[in-house]
Formats: C-alpha cells, structure tokens, sequence
C-alpha cells in the first residue's frame, strides 16, 4: 500500500536518506527504529510529501505520491507528527474536526457526517471529556492524542505517525499503540511508526526497518532485527536481548556493566 | 442567543451607534432623531413632512454621509487586513502599519501621483492599483527579510516592517519634495486626514475594498488551517504556499485601498482584531468579520474624536490612532510576552 524505492532525500549536500527501501502493506504496522539522527523523522515528512526526494520514488496505493494532488495526498495519507508548537486556542473539537479538511470546500462547512466522524475519532482515542478544553492547556500526552484523533479523523488508508508515544505515560503509550495496532489488523490500514522504544517496537510491529546514518541496515520480522549483533553495531552500545515470557518478543535491555565497574 | 449571535448584535449596533454620532456631530449639529428621518426621506418613494431646515439634508447628503462612507471602509479594510495578516504570519502583532504595507502602498501612490495621474476620474482609480503594488512588494520584502527557517519571529517581524518602512517613508519624503506641487496635497493625505471630501472616493475605493474583504471574509477555514503550520497544513490537504500568497494578495489590496484614499493609519488592524480576539476568540471563521466591523466602528470613533477635540480644527485620523494606539501595542506586546496563548 506504501512502497518506498531507493529514496534518497538531501537537506542542502548532507544526505540524510541515501537509497531506502522498503513497504508497509495493508493491514501492517511496520516501526522505524535506529539511533537520533538515523532520518526516521526525515523518512516520515518525505514519505508524506513534506519533503521533496532527491531521488527515488514514494508510491501510495500503486501511485507516485508526486503525481498526486495535495487533497490527494491528504485523502490516502494522515501524518501523526510530534506535539510542538500547536495553536493553543483552538479546542480539542475544533483540532480533530480540522482532520476533515481534505473533504471540505474553501469554506470549510462540515457536515453532520464530518462532525460525527470527528467525535468517534475522539471517542477512538479516549477524549471526549476534553473536547471543548483548549490544545494549549493540555498535558505533551494529551496533545499527542489530539494529533492522533485528527489523523482519524482524516480516514485515510495509510498512517504515519511520529515517534507517537514520546510525551506518553505507561497506560496511554499502550493505548495509542493499541489503537495503531487494531487500526491495522482490524480496519486494515498500513501503519508505519517511527519508535524510539525498541521494546515496544518489538510488541506492536509486524516488521521492522532499522535505519543507520540514513540507510536501513536491517528489514525483517522483530526477532530478526533486534538481535544483540544489530542493536551493538548501530546504537554502539552492549545489548542483551531476551524473550518476552508471554508474546515471544524479542526484549532489548542495555549493559549495566561499564559504570559498575571499580 | 448564542455566543456568535449576541458578538455580531453587539457589533452592529455599536457601528450603528457610531455612524449616528459621525453623521450628528460637526460645526452644525443634527440631532441623530432628524437625520434619521432624513435618510428615510431620502429613500426612494418615501416622503416625509419636511420639518427640518434645508441645508440640513445639503450638509447630510453631500458632506456627513460620504465622509463617514470613508471613514467606515477605511476603518473595515484596516481591521480585515490586520486580522488576515496576524492569521497568514502566525504572529499577533502583524498590522498593515507595522509590518510597512502601509508605507509601501504610500510611496506605490505617490510614485502614481508624481508620475502625474491624479485630478482625473481615471487617475482616482488608478492610484489604488499603484498602491497595491507597491504594498504587496513591501510585505513579501518583510516576510522574505524576517523569516527565520519556517517561523516568523515577533522580534524579525516587527524590525524588519519597521526598517522597511523607513526606507519606504524617507522616499516618499524624498519624492514629495521634488515635486512641491503636490506637496500640500500628498503630505495631509499621507498623514491620514480623509481629506477627500465627496462621494467619487468611495465610489472608487468601494470595488478594491469590496473585493478585498469578501476574498479574506470566506478564506476563515483556510486561515485555521494554516496556523498549524504550512507542513501540517498540506498533511491536511491545503496547498499551503499557494494559498497564503493569494491571501497576502487580498490583504495586501485591501489596505493599499484604505490607504490611497485615508493615507497612513496605524493601529486599528491590530486594535480590532485583537479585542474580538479577546471577547469571541480565536476561530477565523468569525474573527475576519467581527474584525472588519470593530474596525469601521473603531475608525469612525477615532474620527469623531478627531474632529470634535480641537474644533473646528479637524486633527488627521492617523495621529490619533497613533497616539492611542502605541500604547495599546506596547500592551499586546507586554502580554504575548507573558502568556501562552494571545
């Protein structure tokens, strides 16, 4: 459903995406891990279109996303980007309501249908108690969950979300990633996330691509991607790597050893 | 009612007041009673008993209406633009007269005028097109200068308008000079005075005007949009860059129009919007139109007040928006300072 082939993408002469490729298909979650600064933001924002390729191509359900319109884009495509910087006075409401944009004309006149779709994407993402709060009193959490709600509300077939559960306590990590992971299998949408958290990686991703320096060093199922081999060589530090006692999933837990010592 | 009914109520009826007291006061009072029968008389195919005195419907026809006619769509350009520019820039502080449109639109007419259009019917119109250009010229200069990376600092915006400016005024000045004929002319138009008197300027400011407003009044959605940003915004299927030039466009006419024909007036495109911002909100589905009428009825106060404190004297309207404007501006930015959300 998403393909990206040999992307390459440059901010000025620094490549920051050099020759990516992979797909995420229907009804899959696939997470992008790698150490800061490995591109997976940058692969997010170019995979939406927010970036231009220098080479390579981005194609959305058979198309070449440069073929296609904004609304287009907007239609097949809902981004979750990180909570900064949103305007703080609309409403919980009002934000998620914007989700409906690609359907409205100049004017932005919403219909019963858009209005309904924005209150089950509250529902979906346990807001409805803030709805007529204000996005600038909220918790980073809560502002995620927001953005999460508008890119429901965008019904689109793909979701790329960034680095979603940054801001997010325990419970509300598992809820968003509940959420993406039912979103998949349930309503067959293709999920791609970049992670942080390799643990939860291994949880909630079918497969997982793991970037280095703008390149993906590994793409596979989570056991055979986050090996104690591929997690030292690209984060540079020890590893262990143990089985979750009831899923199967692969857990990655740091080397304590180093600052113990005398 | 709710909210929005009883903010457009309150607006009209206090525009309404304030055309009153425009068309009453002036060196012949009319009581507002009198020259409300007036205008019903004047309607057509309605006549009242006539029991006021001739001059009194001269004066309300040919001098008190078209003044206060200008007055209100000076003041409705102004508040319109200042509330599109303050959503397109993202930043709170954004007026035609601080970001320099306004003096750019200035040396745009100028330059017209001193190219020798004026006096005829056609050159009436055609300095509004001059000063179009010349204002969307300074604030894509603004906007190129103050940009930093994808934001638009308060700091670089309002240094950048102000530099801007400057430059754009001491060629005005330099301009008025050379040609001391229309010396006298340009200098009480620039300060803001409304010195035209009659109805063919707002005849001619009317289409810019019209258009202008109409344009920013149905783009509220499009300007809620856009304060998440132009990437979040095309994420949200609105072509962001297209979208805010035509935007600057429309901005841009509307204040140069208020400008060829009222001159510079600072302060009422942030007055205005920043009070309906404070009473009725942020959404810009309805901050555009209650900007556009807080500015006609903030105009038009500032006019009578112009008028009636050094009578007969009349003071240019730009001076007294000025002096009770900086104040407030240095408020705003007092408060943006300290608070999360403006």
């Amino acid at each position: 459903m998403l393909e990206i082939n040999s992307l390459s993408v440059a901010y000025g002469h620094r490549l920051a995406l050099d020759n990516v490729s992979f797909s995420v298909r229907e009804g899959e979650v696939v997470a992008l891990i790698g150490p800061n600064g490995a591109g997976k933001s940058t692969l997010i924002r170019a995979a939406s279109g927010a970036l231009p390729a220098r080479s390579g191509s981005v194609h959305v359900e058979g198309v070449n996303l440069r073929h296609l319109s904004v609304v287009e884009r907007a239609r097949r495509l809902a981004v979750v980007p990180q909570a900064r910087n949103l305007p703080p006075a609309f409403t919980v409401y009002e934000t998620v309501l914007l989700g409906r944009t690609p359907y409205l004309g100049w004017m932005g006149q919403a219909s019963d249908l858009d209005r309904e779709c924005a209150w089950r994407a509250l529902e979906r993402t346990q807001l409805t108690a803030l709805a007529e709060r204000r996005v600038g009193e909220l918790s980073g959490g809560e502002q995620q969950r927001v953005l999460m709600a508008r890119a429901l509300a965008q019904e689109t077939p793909i979701l790329l979300l960034d680095e979603p559960t940054t801001h997010l306590d325990l419970q509300h990590q598992a809820e968003v990633l509940n959420l993406a992971r039912s979103l998949a299998s349930h309503h067959h949408k293709a999920v791609l996330m970049a992670l942080h958290d390799l643990n939860l990686a291994g949880l909630y991703a079918d497969r997982v691509v793991m970037l280095v320096n703008g390149r993906t060093q590994v793409v596979g199922a989570p056991h055979e991607v986050l090996t104690e081999q591929n997690l030292t060589a690209a984060y540079r530090v020890p590893v262990h790597v143990v089985t979750h006692p009831e899923y199967g999933s692969p857990l990655v837990l740091p080397d304590g050893r180093e600052g113990r010592q005398p | 009612m709710s909210s929005i009914k009883r903010a457009y109520f309150i607006n009209i009826g206090v525009l309404l007041a304030a055309l009153t007291f425009s068309v009453a006061a002036g060196p012949v009072f009319i009581p507002p009673a009198t020259a409300l029968r007036i205008l019903i008389d004047g309607l057509p195919g309605i006549a009242l008993p006539v029991n006021w005195p001739e001059t009194f419907s001269a004066i309300l026809f040919k001098v008190r209406l078209p003044h206060a006619a200008l007055v209100a769509l000076t003041g409705a350009a102004l508040g319109g633009s200042g509330a599109a520019y303050q959503g397109i820039f993202r930043n709170p502080l954004a007026d035609p007269y601080l970001i320099g449109v306004a003096s750019g639109a200035g040396l745009g007419a100028v330059l017209a005028m001193a190219a020798g259009w004026p006096s005829s019917l056609l050159g009436m119109y055609a300095i509004p097109a001059a000063a179009f250009l010349g204002a969307t010229a300074t604030v894509l200069l603004v906007y190129w200068l103050a940009k930093v990376g994808n934001s638009l600092p308060t700091t670089t915006l309002i240094l950048a308008g102000v530099a801007v400016s400057s430059f754009a005024t001491s060629l005005t000045s330099l301009l008025m000079l050379r040609s001391a004929e229309e010396l006298h002319r340009a200098l009480g138009w620039l300060l803001g005075g409304s010195i035209l008197g009659g109805w063919e300027p707002v005849l001619a400011v009317l289409p810019y005007i019209g258009v202008g407003l109409a344009a920013l009044v149905v783009s509220g959605h499009v300007l809620n949009v856009l304060q998440f940003g132009e990437e979040q915004a095309e994420q949200l299927g609105l072509p962001a860059e297209r979208v805010k030039a035509l935007l600057i466009l429309a901005a841009s006419l509307t204040a140069a129009a208020a400008v060829a024909f009222s001159g510079i007036i600072g302060f009422v495109g942030l007055i205005a919007p920043h009070i309906a911002r404070l009473l009725w909100g942020h959404d810009y589905r309805r901050l555009l139109p209650l900007s556009i009428l807080g500015g006609c009825s903030t105009l038009l106060l500032v006019d009578l007040l112009a008028r009636l404190l050094l009578a007969p004297q009349a003071l240019p309207l730009g001076i007294v928006t000025a002096l009770a404007g900086a104040p407030f501006f240095l408020w705003v930015l007092r408060r943006a300072k300290n608070q999360v959300y403006w």
